[in-house]
């Protein structure tokens, strides 16, 4: 006879998934609702940046691509605060944890957005950041989470290559845009390295939720592969990337590159990039704007279930 | 149970594949959501204008449509991360983008049928047509009613708006269908779907926001109160009668609310104050690079 510690440890050892009603132990499940949660959140604070756009957008069929890709923004919060619910947590109770500062997003959404090119940057750089955080989830080993992420995953390629294909467009426009490109880049490139997480020697997490199954592969791995993979897209697109470190490295078959500044990272992660506070104030505003809509719907239905009893 | 995935990062599966390939292929499409792709909404479509019908009027007439479903549009798109929640950040988003949709087709439509519509862009601009009319027109020469043009408000006084506005057009469109320019019966055919499903949105919330709370009860009173005096003008530009009361009065029953009295506001020949505002936000970008690709 096996103990359910062993039974999860050998499920999780076959790369085979564990579901919601399967035993789990205790750190396990708290780790899976913040990173779940995070990556909910993060979906939900990511619909702030491009929508200070989304009025504004240059011509009608940019319009209606940037505002799809919010609303699969949306959609991705929804679905990832339904994995989360799976493990006992409600989408309010993380919200609410959101907005006390008791669970965070990514970081990248504290950048502002002050070009129409931060969309097409966003697309290319943070999503094609976020995807390669994202793929080796499809495998995770909490099967709501997996299969989340697998729909997810493919939405995000499309949103990465509209961004890129916005990029290619402007490239191809007048000498303001192409400059507006490259100032863009310029911004972004950093705060995208950032994404993957702090060093693996000062990544606490990172072991044991490899262990566990939950993360497939270190933070460095996955900012190398970034890294080898946005340089020959940079080319093709006709910009620079701002490192002057960066360089093709034969002896490792990677790019050599810069360290990114990790005194600016923990700055913005500890709450004081250059739009926490607005982000989160304008989250704080929708939801409390919102209360008496769903208290609304709430009585309502409270009401028409009685109704339908009677 | 083993649930095994492909690992997307093995050769062969990586997501990337393709980006640079396609990166310059406009006719690969795969990546664009539905109705974004990059063909001139009208591609394939015979627009002369048949014989029995007046070019200029019926270019005006699309105007008057076409505004009136972009400007809305852009007011529904405000709300994007402000709903109240999940699925109303979706769904007035789902609205938007078909109001855009339906504005992107009569616009064109307009310009094709009477190219005099459209203002003239200076020498290169690679600005298609829908793009000229959108964001290189004044104010003053934009169709839309008022009724579409004032901000939000609250979400029971855009429900409010949105009830009206959507069972307004769709009775417009349902008529539409059998419009003599065949161009435009088949733009109106498409939006009947569409604003369907925009009138009973706005009708089940109607109704849950009028017999939810105190408070939504009287937010949604207020907010009818504030839209009403402007429907009488949107119900006379989209020449629609007794159809549409049947209709609204049918949802006011159900809600327990009253129609309210009617008044109407005196002005209807010029625009507010905000639509000069709204399309200031909206055309900033295009107007700072009147020669840009986008």
């Amino acid at each position: 006879m096996t103990t359910l510690q062993e039974q999860f440890d050998a499920t999780v050892a076959h790369s085979d998934r564990i579901e919601p009603r399967d035993w789990m132990p205790e750190g396990y499940r708290k780790t899976l609702v913040r990173q779940i949660a995070q990556h909910a959140h993060s979906e939900i604070i990511g619909m702030q940046p491009e929508g200070n756009w989304l009025t504004r957008a240059p011509s009608l069929r940019r319009k209606a691509i940037l505002l799809a890709k919010v609303q699969d923004e949306a959609g991705h919060g929804l679905y990832l605060y339904s994995a989360c619910e799976t493990l006992g947590v409600s989408r309010l109770e993380l919200t609410e944890m959101l907005l006390a500062g008791a669970q965070k997003y990514s970081s990248i959404f504290n950048y502002p957005t002050l070009s129409y090119a931060d969309v097409g940057t966003i697309g290319w750089l943070v999503d094609g950041a976020a995807i390669c955080n994202q793929v080796p989830l499809c495998r995770t080993s909490y099967g709501p989470y997996g299969r989340a992420m697998v729909r997810i995953c493919k939405e995000e390629s499309f949103h990465q290559r509209q961004g890129y294909e916005l990029l290619t467009t402007m490239m191809r426009g007048t000498d303001e845009q192409r400059a507006m490109v490259q100032e863009s880049v310029d911004r972004f490139w950093w705060p995208a390295l950032m994404m993957f997480g702090p060093p693996d020697a000062d990544s606490p997490n990172t072991v044991q939720s490899m262990e566990w199954g939950i993360k497939r592969n270190t933070n460095d791995d996955l900012r190398q592969r970034f890294v080898d993979m946005s340089v020959p897209q940079a080319e093709a697109l006709g910009v620079t990337l701002p490192d002057p470190a960066l360089r093709w490295n034969d002896e490792r078959g990677h790019h050599d590159f810069g360290e990114p500044d990790w005194e600016e990272f923990m700055a913005v992660v500890k709450g004081n990039g250059p739009c926490n506070a607005q982000r989160i104030a304008h989250r704080r505003r929708a939801h409390d704007d919102g209360a008496w809509v769903r208290e609304a719907a709430l009585a309502f239905a409270e009401r028409s279930a009685e109704e339908s009893r009677a | 149970m083993a649930h095994p995935t492909p690992d997307p990062n093995d050769d062969g599966g990586s997501v990337y594949d393709g980006l640079l390939e396609h990166h310059e292929v406009a006719g690969d499409d795969s990546q664009w959501a539905f109705g974004t792709d990059f063909e001139d909404p009208l591609a394939g479509m015979d627009t002369t204008v048949p014989d029995d019908v007046d070019a200029a009027e019926l270019a005006t007439y699309c105007l008057l449509l076409g505004d009136d479903a972009l400007v809305l549009s852009q007011r529904l798109a405000e709300w994007s991360s402000n709903a109240p929640d999940l699925e109303e950040d979706i769904a007035l988003s789902n609205i938007a983008l078909d109001l855009l949709g339906q504005a992107r087709l009569l616009l064109a439509r307009a310009a094709a049928a009477d190219p005099a519509v459209v203002p003239a862009l200076p020498e290169g601009s690679p600005a298609p047509v829908e793009d000229a009319l959108a964001f290189f027109r004044d104010a003053a020469d934009f169709r839309c009613t008022r009724f579409v043009e004032g901000p939000n408000g609250d979400f029971a006084q855009t429900i409010a708006r949105l009830l009206l506005f959507a069972t307004v057009r769709l009775a417009a469109f349902e008529r539409l269908g059998d419009h003599a320019d065949p161009v435009l019966a088949a733009i109106a055919a498409k939006g009947v779907k569409e604003l369907t499903y925009h009138r009973d949105f706005a009708g089940r919330w109607f109704l849950t926001l009028a017999q939810g709370t105190e408070e939504s009860r009287r937010r949604l009173l207020a907010g009818l109160a504030q839209v009403w005096p402007l429907y009488p003008e949107l119900a006379e530009a989209y020449d629609v009668g007794p159809e549409v009361d049947v209709v609204l009065d049918q949802v006011f029953a159900v809600s327990g609310v009253e129609r309210p009295e009617a008044g109407r506001r005196v002005g209807g020949e010029h625009h507010t104050e905000a639509l000069s505002r709204l399309l200031a936000e909206m055309q900033s970008v295009a107007r700072a690079h009147p020669l840009g690709v986008w």
